[in-house]
């Protein structure tokens, strides 16, 4: 298994072996059970489904409660698939933070935290206008958004202001700094998307996307 | 939250001198030079003490040779080899920035007990 479901605890930071100092981000991460496995020949694809976070019966829909009894197992709050091989897995298997290492690059995906609607300047690092020289309302403008008769209209992706965040964000080749298989926890360092509470999905790297 | 604390309580160092802003401190920090190891000694006035848990840190101001030094470290960090607590101090605050702007002997006044 390349991956596993969490949720985010918060930040801190630890000593290394040398007395340095690591930011890192707790992750609790699993246990996770095996929910669906997809295969070429039924889905058309190679995946693996796990469920996290437990959910009581009642709060469950019929469909979710069915599709959890197939694995044998209790309705999750979030069920996510990995794009691998299920090799060797079963159904109703249990996945933990053991398939981590200490060392080990991965990968986190999660929502990144909603900052409403913003400027270019927040936005898309504009820098503004000039503050002095006669202008005014001009500080935190984006400037020319484009030609004037032609081509008459402004082109697609022209980055303006808008709503930032709560959009799916990866962080790639954080380090694995601890596991702790006894209580779920899984430090990584550095921060990872979203707010505390949040879901995540950590994985570990493809080999293309691993920074030497 | 507790979590997080189970994971900082790993590192905690349990016998730790007892300290204050204001007290003056002689900290023994252990350098790294190649594969040698040796300690380094930093004497002078706590300053300041923020943060809590594992990522509690103090400030220790000196003045050498007319130059006022500051270093800030990580009060659980294993690189200390140990805080010796040189003088008590009184003081009246909680962070003495005010401190920089004086003479070595005001600062001697501001501090004893």
């Amino acid at each position: 298994m390349n991956g596993i479901l969490g949720k985010k605890l918060g930040m801190t930071s630890v000593f290394d072996e040398r007395g340095e100092i690591i930011p890192c981000t707790v992750i609790e991460a699993g246990p996770c059970v095996v929910t669906q496995l997809k295969t070429k020949e039924t889905d058309g694809y190679e995946a693996v489904q796990l469920g996290f976070d437990e959910k009581k019966k009642n709060r469950a829909t019929k469909p979710e409660a069915g599709h959890a009894a197939k694995a044998n197992t209790v309705p999750h709050r979030l069920v996510r698939e990995f794009r691998t091989a299920p090799e060797g897995l079963k159904l109703g298997a249990n996945i933990t933070v053991e398939i981590f290492r200490k060392g080990e690059k991965v990968k986190v995906s999660g929502t990144s935290k909603g900052k409403g609607f913003q400027g270019v300047v927040r936005r898309h690092h504009f820098g503004g206008g000039p503050a002095t020289h006669g202008q005014s309302d001009r500080l935190r403008a984006p400037g020319s958004i484009g030609s004037s008769s032609y081509p008459s209209r402004v082109f697609k992706g022209q980055r303006m202001a808008g709503h930032m965040g709560n959009t799916r964000t990866t962080v790639y080749n954080l380090t694995v700094v601890d596991v702790i298989p006894e209580s779920n926890l899984l430090l990584v360092r550095g921060p990872v998307p979203g707010a505390i509470n949040s879901y995540l999905q950590v994985q570990k790297l493809s080999r293309d996307r691993a920074w030497k | 939250m507790d979590k997080i604390a189970l994971i900082e309580a790993r590192q905690l160092k349990t016998n730790i001198t007892q300290f204050h802003p204001g007290d003056s401190v002689n900290v023994h920090f252990r350098v790294v030079e190649g594969d040698k190891e040796r300690i380094q000694q930093f004497q002078g006035v706590v300053i300041n003490r923020r943060g809590s848990g594992l990522r509690e840190t103090f400030t220790v101001r000196k003045v050498s040779n007319g130059v006022g030094v500051e270093r800030i470290f990580p009060l659980h960090s294993p690189r200390i080899a140990k805080i010796d607590l040189v003088r008590q101090g009184r003081v009246r605050r909680a962070k003495l920035y005010y401190l920089r702007s004086l003479s070595t002997k005001s600062i001697r006044q501001k501090t004893s007990a």
